[in-house]
């Protein structure tokens, strides 16, 4: 195996709604900062890759106008995923295993904000089935809180508690959408809007991007000080029948983690891509982290959670901490489908 | 950025499997669908779902069924539960890339066997809204898919002179090799060189008859490491089609500069992947190629893009007979898209096309001792590109 | 079986290209009861677009007829419509340049299916115009002239709805028509695809 690492990381300042530019407009300046800050060039790069998605963007091949961004002349090696750009990430990762370039640009981005994007979402579903019904991303998070509720493996206060250090954790990072909580108990007199959901155990929908850069062996040397090095990356998928399995679990991050190899060293932090704050302690359990792990140093989702690239973000905040010197290994998770079907977990470490 | 002296693992194409295509699947679900094409594509490599370490799936919009990332509801369908499970989505090229990944993820040496599909299912919605549906603000393209096309095969015949017949050839050529090929969508032995000419123009100069049709389909195969491939050899009897090279090229819709009749996304994919694959002379090397062509007129242009002939002589070997199956390239045996085009699939097919000549499980439409293919796919406004180079004989 | 979707026009295709077929026969199970082979199942969702910045400058340009291209940083190509970068460097285009309104025609197709409510009768022509100044074209439709006489490197000024349908739109363009003025030469238009 190759050493790949991460060695740039940019974000865009997460908002709500970026009505005044698309999503070229948006993308441009985070895919450049991330170039400049190693000065790399897209001649230096080997490979390129993009995550999004064109029910998001409301147009079937969306992501052919982002390439305008990348300034792709001569022509590049390119492609893209209709995924989180995690899973972009790890297309990029395989590349430079299988050989076939020393280093890579993934970036992702989306802007939610012109659909309805808990409807949207719901277009995910069994279409037989489940798409006819059009059940929201909300409500569907709702039976899962609602099994955990009951299940006695969370209580109501303790999500209150994950969305306020959440947020307010959010104070620190200049990215973050939503920073800043009321207190928990404010918290949990609100309103049940979607019981047993309250509004704060629920993701924003943000408009956003994220650009990661990768780099093998020397290259990533050359280009930072202090590499993030991936030292291990693993990704699977448990069944779409929600009937058919237990929703307080997430098995294939389980067999992730295993094969991800998390557990040969510490863990300093870890950023967990859990939209609703129930599927914090679910994704925790998973991975096995202790007890006094720091989790979402950035805020995670519950901060900010632009779709298609909350994920990749994980992975970027978790770089980010090991490059500048603050943490010394850590863990991302990145999560596709509904109510955690498909996990991506994502192992760094500031040594090769 | 060239590839580095890290050493990649061999990988070979050792099973293939293909739906029957029709404008309408109406007699299975999406997942039988699926199913069709991923069981015949185990059964030709001897394995079983079990076998299967990764699952690496890829369609082009997701407007056309109406579900919004499938592979997470196909997750049971494919047998990927418990595996990895990847979608692509490349635009038209996208079965080509789709194919590509996969063998980067046995090339990587993380996963030994890997199964792959390319779908589409485009009766479900329509297809020239699923394309193209009319955003606000900008002009609508009220010439439809082919109408953004015809021009540049215009602009390629005016500077090659080229008789104007040329695309009937082609598209005579491949759907008189579809009656060849059991799973073609299109089977019409009626077809002539009249009855071509004579039907309805649709983006002058490319005819009803010149044109792909919009099909339901799905096309599976699976990817072995060297020992897998050797392994299911032995148990199959049948040769694995060792991947030499792949290539995946971009470049943008609107580049000033931008060649549409011969873009240089597509010369450098090709020479890349010939480069892999120690091809000097492609004319002369190179046994069959399946490369995509949904109007007609894109055989000449490509044959002079990917270099099988000279900047404005491609439309000779065309006249000349040189792309038929008893020619010395033969082009599309298959039928091509011309034939066939659920678009999620259609780079897949020639992918797997390729690889079935070299393994000499092509059927009715086999080119016999065929030792050397080329698989091309392109999507988007002619600016995405994916190429595979396969042999019987080992990298 | 469900019925046709008589209630939407997306297209004016004949029948049996690309619309939607009806399905091949449904397998024998030897029961009574009625089988379920398709599900007509509408999806409708709203979306509200961003132009964005440079469409936005693009939109605002063409209410007032004009067409306002931008200037890539790097070779100085001036790319209409504008999408906010050069896609030759990946960089904000911000300088906008008035091209146009006279153009040539780089090349063309005439279309015999047009695709949409807004598809004028068929034959038209569909050309690719090269406005003066810019370096890609842009579709259009071209009218006024007879079909035979339409050829490459033909001169066209764009035709504009009455001033008091102007709004921020494409479609204030609508369509072109041949001017009096000498071709330019075909080779001169390669590359400005």
């Amino acid at each position: 195996m190759r050493d790949v690492a991460v060695v740039s990381v940019a974000q865009s300042t997460h908002r709500r709604r970026v009505d005044d530019l698309n999503e070229v407009e948006m993308i441009q300046p985070v895919i450049h900062q991330a170039m400049d800050q190693i000065g790399a060039k897209i001649a230096d790069i080997g490979f390129t890759v993009s995550g999004s998605s064109d029910y998001l963007a409301g147009q079937a091949f969306s992501f052919v106008m982002t390439l305008d961004a990348v300034g792709a002349w001569p022509p590049i090696s390119e492609s893209h995923v209709e995924m989180d750009g995690a899973w972009a990430l790890y297309e990029a990762w395989i590349k430079i295993q299988a050989g076939h370039a020393d280093t890579a640009l993934i970036y992702s981005y989306s802007k939610a904000s012109p659909g309805d994007l808990p409807r949207v979402l719901s277009r995910q579903l069994d279409p037989y089935y489940y798409g006819p019904l059009w059940p929201d991303s909300i409500a569907m998070a709702g039976l899962q809180a609602r099994q955990m509720l009951d299940a006695g493996k969370i209580s109501e206060e303790e999500m209150a508690e994950i969305a306020f250090r959440n947020r307010q954790v959010a104070l620190e990072n200049p990215h973050a959408q939503i920073k800043g909580s009321a207190s928990v108990d404010e918290l949990l007199a609100t309103e049940r809007t979607f019981d047993p959901l309250h509004l704060h155990d629920c993701p924003p929908i943000s408009d956003g991007g994220v650009c990661v850069v990768l780099a093998a062996g020397d290259r990533a040397r050359e280009w930072a000080e202090r590499p993030a090095w991936i030292s291990g990356i693993d990704h699977r998928v448990d069944s779409h029948n929600f009937g058919a399995r237990d929703l307080t679990e997430a098995p294939s991050i389980v067999k992730a983690e295993r094969n991800a190899g998390l557990h040969v060293g510490d863990i300093d932090i870890a950023e967990l891509h859990a939209p609703f704050t129930h599927q914090e302690r679910i994704v925790a359990e998973a991975l096995r982290l202790p007890e006094d792990t720091v989790i979402n140093p950035s805020g995670g989702p519950l901060a900010a959670n632009p779709m298609m690239a909350a994920g990749l973000i994980r992975i970027g905040e978790v770089a980010t901490r090991i490059m500048d010197g603050s943490a010394n290994r850590g863990v991302a998770h990145a999560t596709s489908g509904h109510l955690l079907q498909q996990n991506l977990v994502c192992v760094l470490d500031g040594e090769s | 950025m060239s590839s580095s002296t890290h050493s990649q693992e061999r990988v070979a194409v050792v099973g293939v499997g293909q739906t029957k295509y029709a404008a309408v699947r109406g007699d299975v679900s999406l997942p039988g669908l699926l199913r069709e094409a991923v069981y015949r594509a185990l059964a030709d490599a001897h394995m079983t779902m079990d076998d299967i370490d990764a699952v690496v799936v890829g369609k082009a919009p997701d407007f056309f069924e109406g579900m919004m990332m499938p592979e997470t509801y196909l997750a049971e369908a494919l047998g990927a539960v418990g595996k990895p499970l990847f979608r692509v989505h490349t635009a038209g090229s996208v079965g080509g890339s789709t194919a590509i990944v996969a063998a980067s993820h046995v090339e990587s040496g993380v996963f030994e066997r890997v199964l792959t599909i390319g779908w589409q299912q485009q009766s479900v919605s329509e297809a020239m809204w699923a394309l193209s549906f009319p955003l606000p603000f900008q002009q609508q393209l009220v010439a439809g898919a082919g109408g953004y096309f015809a021009p540049f095969i215009r602009e390629y015949i005016r500077r090659s002179n080229a008789p104007d017949d040329i695309g009937i050839l082609v598209a005579l050529k491949d759907r008189l090799n579809a009656l060849k090929n059991p799973y073609a969508h299109l089977h019409e032995p009626d077809i002539t060189y009249d009855s071509i000419k004579e039907s309805f123009m649709l983006w002058e100069p490319t005819r009803y008859s010149e044109t792909c049709p919009s099909s339901d389909g799905a096309i599976a195969l699976v990817l072995a490491n060297e020992s897998a491939a050797e392994a299911s050899a032995a148990s199959s009897g049948v040769a694995p089609a060792w991947i030499h090279g792949t290539a995946m090229r971009s470049e943008p819709a609107m580049a000033s500069g931008r060649d549409q009749v011969s873009p240089t996304a597509g010369k450098d994919c090709a020479a890349d992947v010939y480069r892999q694959a120690g091809i000097t002379d492609p004319r002369g090397q190179v046994d069959v190629v399946e490369m995509y062509v949904p109007f007609s007129w894109y055989e000449p242009m490509w044959l002079e893009n990917l270099g099988f002939a000279p900047e404005g002589e491609g439309w000779k070997l065309t006249e000349s007979g040189v792309t038929q199956m008893d020619g010395d390239l033969p082009v599309n045996c298959s039928g091509g898209v011309l034939s066939t085009n659920p678009i999620g699939a259609s780079g897949m097919i020639r992918f797997g096309e390729a690889a079935m000549q070299v393994r000499g499980t092509a059927g009715d439409h086999q080119i016999d001792g065929a030792r050397l293919a080329v698989g091309h796919a392109y999507g988007g406004a002619a600016q995405f590109y994916a190429m595979w180079v396969v042999s019987s004989d080992k990298p | 079986m469900a019925p046709a979707d008589n209630d939407r026009v997306v297209s004016t295709l004949p029948e049996g290209l690309w619309s939607q077929p009806q399905p091949t026969g449904v397998p024998d199970f030897g029961s009574d009861a009625e089988e379920v082979q398709r599900l007509r199942l509408p999806a409708s969702m709203r979306y509200r677009f961003t132009p964005g910045k440079a469409m936005t400058r693009y939109l605002e340009g063409l209410k007032e007829k004009k067409f306002l291209g931008e200037r890539c940083p790097v070779t100085g190509d001036v790319y209409i419509p504008p999408r906010g970068m050069s896609p030759v460097v990946g960089l904000p285009t911000t300088e906008q340049v008035e091209v146009g309104p006279k153009g040539s025609i780089a090349s063309f197709c005439v279309v015999h299916i047009g695709f949409g409510e807004k598809a004028p009768p068929t034959p038209f022509v569909s050309a690719l115009v090269l406005l003066d100044g810019a370096a890609v074209s842009t579709y259009g439709t071209l009218l006024e002239v007879p079909i035979e006489d339409v050829r490459i490197g033909m001169r066209v000024e764009p035709v504009w709805v009455p001033d008091e349908e102007l709004t921020y739109s494409a479609e204030n363009v609508t369509h072109w028509r041949p001017i009096d003025e000498p071709d330019v030469a075909p080779e001169t238009l390669k590359g400005h695809f």
